[in-house]
């Protein structure tokens, strides 16, 4: 292990710290938070992609990493906290499952990850090769809050979680997508949070809640 | 590869349907420019159709390939003009322009779709029709049949606003794709795991004979479904009356002869014949569904209902015809194969033409009274002359009278089943016969039906005071009516032409050829000390004894000529309600094949005051075998309904499951 490039370590502990940050989301109940969390996130992947970006001499990786930084650390953050502040969704309720059996699933899920990416890994040339683990992880992780949530914003936010950990997947395997392809994911998840907005403020006025148990009214029997 | 000298001006003339179908949207509400201007138009292009498929049947056409730099990349669409298609391309040209030309004067201003949408759907539904038979893919055809049924959906659903015609609509389009679904796995066994889906390419490849025997029943079910097969017809008699007239004249006359085509093209073309029980399961089918379709037209009370059941009695006959070729051919007698195939195309031919006009005629009764119900009409033959005068031709054509073409067909037909004990088989041998019995039982039916269909809507004293109103058809209408009578006319008077025009088809499927006749009004296709019939001599016989009677009646009772009132038998006044009606008229059968309908019958007591009587009859069929099928489909469907809790938690972990479950798989 000490053979390793310093590069490559530095990394690692990118990597480790984005999974930190998913499991944190996984147990945070305020919303503000955990939009702050979300930010984290985006910066750790704007650091991360900066990172392979210098090692690997990939000058399309700095354009994406920009993106990166405005899009999830500037623009969708704040459009969030924007939301929760006009919508008073200042708490989230309880979550469907309670925190620590959440977090013992999320351990199995990490560690099914890790099974899952070795062999991927082995096959892999790239620099960032070992992380691949880590961003299945991610996206696990992010699946999981978006079942365990009950609410409308939070369910948002897992969304966008589980698209940071594909993104983080994408660079660590293939060193990114062309930037076409990543451009138009930006445009979309931009959109996406847009489109979810609107709906918010229709179901609330629908229901008087953003609390998604309402929507089981719509059912057909 | 020779130029495509017949098949290229063949795709410009349907490019020009397309278009004619496209300029209607210029100015979709305007009848004038949609019905007088571009449907007489179509009608020409179909003349020219019509003439470039009877160039193909001429001696020694070699068949014509043609690779379209069209379709999917590496997947172009092939075209091919043979024969068959020639001859199918022939009856849709013929009948299409005769009943473009009656569309022309048909369609009025404010009744359902915009008349610019409908001239679209009519010249796209024609088009695909045309390559239906030109495809030399599975993929051209497949994108051809569908595009048929869709056209044809929107044309069934043209009063989309009557929930009956939604329902009817509905249940047609459900038919079509279980049918193409069937034709879909039909050409995906054909390919033979070779994937390639060019005609000639099924057509070398040989299948494993059980293979071969999944494919045909597969085409049989897929082209059954189109073409009205007993048990799979019940979409015909909702459809057509739903449709507008002349829809209905093309759905019968022309598109249930693409599914003819469809079985000749698989069965005998692609599979080359195959084992005998495939002739034999066809035939008892075919025969099945004329007995089905007669007993069922006869006990109708809506004309065009009556006319839909009439369609599946007749493409019974052509399916008995053509399982009989297939037969025959299973044992290697050629020659009795040609005959039972030919009789099987003319007769379809001739469907197509009567059974237009018929449709037609009925749409022309349509408009003129506003009624379909036989028990509102009545006496239309002071009314209508015109129509009456050519719908009575229709009908004794299709009743198969000489010296019309119905005739020529069915006796082609009962001459292939004569000639059958030659079969080296003893239980077909015994069969056969019953076969032959059955459609002479269903000729007579077919007769007994078209009287009461002419003798109940033009005969008679009109049964509504509002019929007195009635008008005859416009001068468009009456060129349409007449241009098809007069096809019945010429088939029947010149037999010898019709069964040329079958030689090369004969030839191809069959292997040989019929003998000629000794004149083009002459047929003696099986031995002419055996049997032979000429049209034009007999219509001289009937004209000369006509002549002979007038003259001598005019003779002998000139100027002693007193007017009564007639059939007063002692009655002082007869009113139209003492008429037989439709019900009574159809009585008999009703009694007879009681046990084949399900009747739900209210007779009213003795002492009612306002006494009431009705009766109503059903298929067995619907409440035997599709309404527990479609129970079965509600079951599965609230089985799976279970699936929906209505919580997006639960949905998340679906797929949160499904993607464990798919990466555990990798692992």
């Amino acid at each position: 292990m000490s053979a390793l490039p310093f590069a490559t370590q530095l990394l690692h502990v990118l990597a480790a710290g984005l999974l930190l940050l998913s499991f944190a989301m996984l147990t945070q109940r305020r919303t503000r938070r955990l939009v702050v969390l979300l930010a984290w996130q985006g910066a750790v992947l704007t650091a991360s992609t900066l990172l392979i970006a210098a090692t690997a001499h990939l000058p399309h990786l700095y354009w994406s990493a920009a993106l990166t930084l405005t899009v999830k650390v500037g623009l969708l953050p704040w459009l969030l906290l924007r939301l929760v502040r006009r919508l008073g969704v200042e708490r989230d309720s309880e979550p469907l499952v309670n925190v620590p059996t959440l977090m013992l699933v999320g351990l199995a899920l990490v560690i099914f990850a890790f099974g899952l990416a070795q062999p991927i890994s082995a096959l892999a040339t790239t620099v960032t090769r070992q992380t691949l683990g880590i961003a299945l992880a991610v996206i696990l992780l992010a699946f999981l809050m978006l079942i365990a949530r009950r609410t409308a914003v939070t369910q948002v936010i897992g969304f966008l979680a589980l698209e940071n950990g594909l993104f983080f997947a994408a660079t660590s395997t293939t060193y990114g997508m062309p930037m076409v392809i990543e451009l138009g994911i930006a445009l979309d998840v931009l959109v996406g949070v847009f489109v979810f907005g609107i709906f918010f403020f229709q179901i609330r006025e629908q229901f008087d809640s953003l609390d998604l148990q309402h929507l089981e009214a719509l059912k057909e029997d | 590869m020779n130029a495509p000298m017949h098949l290229a001006p063949l795709l410009g003339l349907i490019a020009v349907w397309l278009m004619l179908g496209a300029a209607g949207l210029v100015q979709p509400r305007s009848t004038g420019w949609v019905a007088r201007v571009l449907f007489p138009l179509g009608a020409l292009v179909a003349l020219g159709v019509a003439a470039i498929g009877g160039a193909a049947l001429a001696d020694g056409f070699a068949p014509e390939r043609w690779v379209l730099p069209l379709g999917l990349p590496d997947l172009p669409f092939h075209l091919r003009l043979d024969a068959l298609s020639g001859f199918f391309l022939a009856l849709l040209g013929v009948a299409g322009a005769g009943i473009s030309m009656f569309a022309a004067g048909y369609f009025r201003e404010g009744e359902g779709t915009a008349p610019g949408l409908l001239g679209l759907q009519y010249h796209v539904f024609l088009a695909s029709m045309a390559l239906v038979v030109l495809a030399d893919d599975a993929y051209l055809f497949m994108v051809a049949w569908e595009t048929m049924a869709l056209s044809s959906y929107f044309l069934v659903a043209t009063q989309h606003r009557i929930p009956e015609i939604r329902r009817a609509g509905f249940l047609y389009l459900l038919m079509a794709h279980v049918g193409a679904l069937a034709l879909l796995l039909c050409f995906g066994v054909l390919h033979g795991g070779s994937w390639e889906m060019t005609f000639d390419a099924m057509r070398g490849g040989a299948l494993p004979p059980a293979w071969a025997s999944v494919a045909f029943l597969l085409a049989l079910f897929g082209f059954g479904t189109k073409a009205g097969l007993v048990p799979l017809h019940v979409w015909l008699p909702e459809a057509h009356p739903a449709a507008p007239s002349p829809v209905s004249a093309m759905m019968s006359g022309l598109m249930l002869k693409t599914a003819v085509y469809g079985l000749l093209r698989v069965g005998m073309d692609l599979l080359s014949g195959g084992a005998w029980w495939w002739g034999l399961l066809a035939m008892a089918l075919g025969l099945g569904s004329a007995m089905f379709g007669a007993v069922f037209a006869a006990v109708q009370t809506d004309m065009k209902r009556l006319l839909a059941y009439s369609s599946i009695e007749n493409i019974g006959l052509i399916f008995t015809g053509v399982g009989l070729a297939m037969l025959c051919r299973a044992f290697g007698m050629h020659a009795l194969a040609a005959l039972a195939l030919a009789a099987a195309l003319i007769h379809a031919f001739n469907h197509a033409l009567f059974k237009s006009l018929l449709f037609l005629a009925t749409g022309s009764v349509l408009h003129a009274t506003r009624e379909r119900s036989l028990g509102k009409l009545g006496g239309l033959i002071r009314r209508m002359p015109w129509v009456a005068l050519l719908a009575l031709v229709g009908t004794l054509a299709i009743a198969g009278l000489p010296p019309l073409n119905g005739f020529v067909s069915e006796w082609l037909l009962l001459q292939a089943f004569l000639s059958t004990p030659a079969i080296p088989h003893a239980f077909i041998n015994m069969i056969v016969p019953l076969g032959a019995a059955v459609v002479a039982l269903t000729a007579a039916l077919a007769g007994y039906v078209m009287v009461k269909f002419y003798g109940v809507i033009f005969l008679g004293q009109p049964r509504e005071p509002s019929l007195m109103h009635a008008h005859d058809a416009g001068w468009l209408e009456r060129i349409g009516l007449a241009w098809l009578a007069l096809g019945c006319v010429a088939v029947g008077v010149l037999p010898q032409v019709a069964l040329d025009a079958t030689a090369g088809v004969t030839q191809a499927l069959a292997g040989t050829a019929l003998q000629r006749g000794p004149a083009p009004w002459w047929i003696a296709p099986v031995a002419t000390a055996q049997a032979s019939y000429s049209g034009l001599w007999l219509l001289a016989g009937m004209l000369g004894v006509v002549a002979v009677t007038f003259v001598l009646v005019r003779r002998l009772y000139h100027g002693r000529v007193r007017r009564t009132p007639p059939w007063n038998c002692g009655y002082p006044w007869l009113t139209p309600r003492m008429q037989d009606t439709a019900e009574g008229f159809g009585q008999p059968i009703r009694r007879i094949f009681g046990p084949v309908f399900r009747i739900e019958r209210e007779v009213p007591s003795p002492t009612d005051s306002a006494p009431r009587y009705r009766i109503r009859i059903d298929d067995r069929f619907w409440h035997a075998l599709y309404l527990p099928i479609v129970g079965a489909v509600r079951g599965v469907a609230d089985a799976v309904a279970v699936l929906q809790r209505g919580r997006l938690a639960v949905y998340l972990l679906y797929s949160f499951l499904t993607l464990i479950v798919l990466l555990v798989f990798v692992l």
